[in-house]
């Protein structure tokens, strides 16, 4: 098992499977926390009450993949870990603390009557304010992290950068396109028709900010730009951002007509070539431009052990997360049990 | 960047804050998850209202704690990489896969299935949700073994070696997750959680009886509550003392501070109380038993037991937060013995239900559960010290190069937040508790017997309720 975890393509297959983690973690929890981005534009008490309930039995699970990411980063690429997070400090501790507000309104909300409203306000702002963390952290990631002696050298806002900030309301469209999406599904009348509009606004959003974002990390960013616009590259590459705008374009006008998952399935292809653009940006560090994957990988045996576990227990996971939707399909109706008071 | 001491202390103050806050939460959803359970299968299999109208009042008071859990415990393992860089660096080969191990056998299982669990009673059958709230119960008790497993590494560890950097590599598995003191701490904490969880059932039923509210419900809780303590209040107090001779083999400087031993001695007398004296390296107003510290940590009368004095000062914990910490555990758990030993007296005598101090008492029990698990690790966590693992990385050369405003801010903000979060859930959940089940049984006629739960139903009234609660 052991001589198995040496020679250079580990670090790859290891790679592979955070990579997957990362999307996994950004098209479900993007998917309710685009609906709590959203949630305050719904017109009525109704909406919202339908909005939280359907998403309610699978939020929890969607979160956990953002802890199955840190620690998969900390087991197979511990550099990640210990420079990256204290590089990006604050975005991340406001990330927690927004994910604390609108992960305790989910409880709270429908125990509450007088300051429901103020329930409302902390899933709503909790969506939004983690969601710019995370962008904050992307556009971070791109520009790169300052790097001495093996440890983040940077200051506490080192992790500033116009990119990040770009990135930050990018993400904050393609999560409410993917929520939108979602309670096009999941919701009917009023509920629905609501969910069709706030679409198209979003996928203003998302389309203005992927263009923005790709046109300004190659100027802030010389690396970005040899990457992209070398030659053998340029013909290889063209395709993610010709079928980006072609899959926009679509959803553009799918809104409306068309199977009702359709939106959604759209929605999570774009954020899908999205990463893929990411990766070709990135890689193949995992602290970017200093740490490569090859160097930053744990132990051969360390990697071992975790790989019994990915092998065996990870499509295990999928399978019974699957399940949990599964018993939830359909339209969703408002629960009587659960964290609520009964209706 | 130069890390100050201050910048460590900070870290260690809000490490100790956010995990202190966290581990409330556990410990009560490890216990309630577990009652669930046993309520939705003896609901499934007897069909008897009264295990329904419990689940669900349960489920309910389970799902605040469990989010809690979860919100705060995402905190705990993004802290760990950026306040503890230098830890992580040293230990990822080690602790990394356990925490990763723990997202995936313990949180995703958790997570898989609570939504099952509370959404979907009536979605799927009463056979699959009672499988449900099963793999929730034993989500909770894989995450507690394996951030065990981690924390134990840490007070003992084994099957690693650290190269010339001070990065440890794991030399054996097996080795690394089962350390010396993995078992009995692992053991030592489940019980405590059963136990908390023990003590919140019967708190809140007893309150119900005292109102003389959801009679049928609030008893069928209390006396299952009651038959629970008596059989694990004794349990943790035994598991603790073998915890305590563990720990004397392994890490004899926290022993000597728990006991506040300050010379090597043969036959040490127990200190039941005093003001441990850093600065002197003695104890002020000492209270001792002569002997008895001997008997139950060497079981003999003249054994040698090591002293503070072993080791420099520099290198010892600061004993008077450990020694008291440790008392307040221990006389807990005297105090949670002697209240369910007191229940079984009045069971005896029939007044179980009866006696209104009782139910004042049993209200009065029902935080201490959680006051014991935080003393309990503050002796574990503060009694490491000066070492974050022990014997080889100090706490002082572990944090991040992150600057101490950074940190202090972050540490206030916590602090705040968790107050409100705190404050948030009280609230709820004492609407929730104080309300009380659903008292959906038919009425039913008492029949004489040890508990007086064995209640039938009056066949006359019957049809009708049963249309009423389903
Ligand atoms: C309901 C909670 C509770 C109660 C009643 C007790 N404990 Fe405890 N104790 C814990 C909850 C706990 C804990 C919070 O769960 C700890 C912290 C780490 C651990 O595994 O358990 C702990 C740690 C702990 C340690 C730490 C040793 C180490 O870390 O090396 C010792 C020696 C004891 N306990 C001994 C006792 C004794 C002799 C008790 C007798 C009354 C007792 N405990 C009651
Ligand atoms: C696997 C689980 C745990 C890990 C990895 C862990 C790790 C740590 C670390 C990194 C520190 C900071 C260094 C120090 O000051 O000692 C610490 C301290 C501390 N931890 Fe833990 N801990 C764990 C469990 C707990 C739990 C459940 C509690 C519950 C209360 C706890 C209470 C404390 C306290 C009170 C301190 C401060 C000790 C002092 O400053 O003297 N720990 N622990
Ligand atoms: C003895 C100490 C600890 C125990 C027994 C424990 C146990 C648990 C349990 C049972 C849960 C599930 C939620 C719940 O039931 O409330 C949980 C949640 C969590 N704990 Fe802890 N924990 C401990 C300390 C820590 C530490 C030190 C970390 C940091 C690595 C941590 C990380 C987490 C995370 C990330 C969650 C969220 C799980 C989710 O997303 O479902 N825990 N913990």
């Amino acid at each position: 098992m052991i001589e198995l975890m040496q020679g250079p393509h580990v670090p790859l297959v290891f790679a592979a499977v955070a990579a997957f983690c990362v999307t996994v973690y950004v098209l479900a929890d993007g998917l309710d926390l685009g609906v709590g981005i959203v949630f305050l534009a719904a017109p009525r008490e109704e909406d919202r009450d339908l909005m939280m309930a359907s998403i309610e039995p699978v939020w929890d699970g969607n979160e956990t993949w953002l802890v199955m990411g840190g620690t998969l980063l900390l087991a197979a690429f511990p550099a990640g870990y210990y420079v990256l997070l204290p590089a990006f400090y604050l975005p991340i501790m406001f990330m927690l603390f927004a994910l604390i507000f609108r992960g305790i309104a989910f409880e709270f909300r429908l125990q509450a009557t007088r300051f429901r409203f103020l329930w409302d306000i902390a899933f709503s702002a909790g969506s939004l304010l983690a969601t710019l963390c995370q962008g904050l952290i992307l556009g971070g990631l791109i520009e790169g992290v300052p790097v001495k002696d093996g440890l983040f050298a940077g200051g506490p806002f080192s992790f500033f950068s116009v990119l990040g900030l770009l990135c930050g309301v990018g993400l904050v469209g393609g999560y409410a396109l993917i929520g939108a999406g979602w309670l096009i599904w999941k919701t009917q009348g009023p509920t629905q028709v609501f969910a069709r509009e706030i679409a198209h606004a979003a996928v203003i959003l998302t389309a203005v900010m992927m263009a923005l974002v790709s046109a300004w990390s190659p100027l802030a960013v010389p690396e970005v730009a040899a990457r992209w616009f070398a030659l053998p590259n340029l013909a290889l590459l063209a395709p993610v951002p010709l079928l980006t705008a072609f899959v926009l374009v679509a959803l553009w006008r799918g809104i409306w007509e068309g199977p009702e998952p359709r939106t959604l399935l759209l929605a999570l292809a774009v954020f899908a070539l999205g990463l893929v653009g990411l990766v070709v940006s990135l890689w193949p560090y995992v602290v970017p431009r200093t740490v490569k994957v090859w160097d930053g990988a744990a132990d051969p045996q360390t990697l071992a052990f975790i790989a019994v576990g990915l092998v065996i227990i990870l499509p295990v996971v999928l399978s019974y997360q699957a399940h949990a939707y599964w018993v939830f399909r359909g339209k969703t109706t408002v629960h009587a049990s659960g964290y609520g008071a009964p209706h | 960047m130069e890390t100050s001491a201050l910048a460590v202390g900070l870290a260690r103050a809000q490490f100790a804050f956010t995990v202190g806050f966290h581990i409330l939460w556990p410990t009560l959803s490890i216990g309630l998850a577990w009652f669930v359970a046993l309520l939705s299968v003896l609901w499934w299999r007897t069909g008897k209202p009264v295990y329904r109208d419990l689940m669900r009042f349960w489920m309910r008071l389970f799902a605040l704690g469990f989010g809690m859990g979860v919100i705060t415990g995402i905190v705990l393992s993004y802290e760990i990489g950026a306040n503890w860089a230098l830890y992580s660096r040293a230990v990822s080969n080690v602790l990394g896969p356990m925490f990763m191990y723990e997202a995936l056998t313990a949180f995703f299982l958790e997570a898989g299935f609570v939504g099952i669990m509370l959404f979907g009673e009536g979605r799927v059958s009463k056979g699959a949700h009672s499988f449900a709230c099963l793999m929730v119960a034993c989500g909770a008790l894989f995450s507690a073994t394996w951030i065990i497993a981690a924390n134990s590494w840490m007070q003992t560890p084994g099957g690693a070696v650290a190269d010339a950097r001070g990065i440890f590599h794991v030399t054996d598995w097996w080795q690394a997750v089962f350390t010396a003191s993995f078992p009995y701490r692992l053991a030592h904490m489940v019980c405590a959680s059963f136990l908390t969880g023990a003590f919140v059932v019967a708190g809140v039923s007893a309150f119900h009886l005292w109102r003389g509210q959801h009679l049928i419900a609030s008893r069928t809780a209390f006396s299952l509550a009651l038959w629970l303590a008596l059989v694990l209040a004794p349990t943790q107090i035994a598991l603790g003392d073998l915890h305590g001779r563990n720990t004397l083999k392994e890490q004899p400087v926290k022993l000597a501070a728990m006991e506040g031993l300050w010379d090597t001695t043969k036959g040490p007398a127990m200190t039941v109380i005093a003001w441990p004296d850093q600065d002197a390296q003695k104890n002020l107003y000492a209270l001792d038993i002569p002997h008895l510290a001997s008997l139950y940590l060497t079981h003999s009368w003249n054994g040698e037991v090591q002293g503070l004095k072993a080791v420099s000062p520099a290198d010892q914990p600061n004993v008077p937060v450990v020694f008291f910490a440790f008392r307040i555990m221990v006389g807990i758990g005297m105090v949670l013995l002697a209240t369910a030993l007191t229940g079984l007296v009045l069971r005896l005598r029939g007044r179980l239900y009866a006696a209104r101090w009782f139910q004042f008492l049993t209200m009065a029990t029902t935080p201490l559960g959680f006051l014991a698990v935080l003393a309990g690790w503050t002796v574990t966590e503060a009694g490491r010290q000066p070492w974050i693992v022990y014997g080889h990385l100090r706490t002082a050369d572990a944090v991040s190069p992150v600057s101490a405003g950074a940190v202090t801010a972050s540490l206030l903000i916590f602090f705040a937040v968790y107050n409100i979060l705190l404050l948030a859930f009280l609230w709820f959940a004492a609407r929730v508790a104080l309300k009380g089940p659903a008292d959906t049984s038919p009425p039913t006629r008492e029949h004489r017997g040890l508990d007086r739960t064995n209640v039938e139903s009056l066949p006359r009234a019957a049809g009708a309720f049963e249309q009423a609660g389903a």
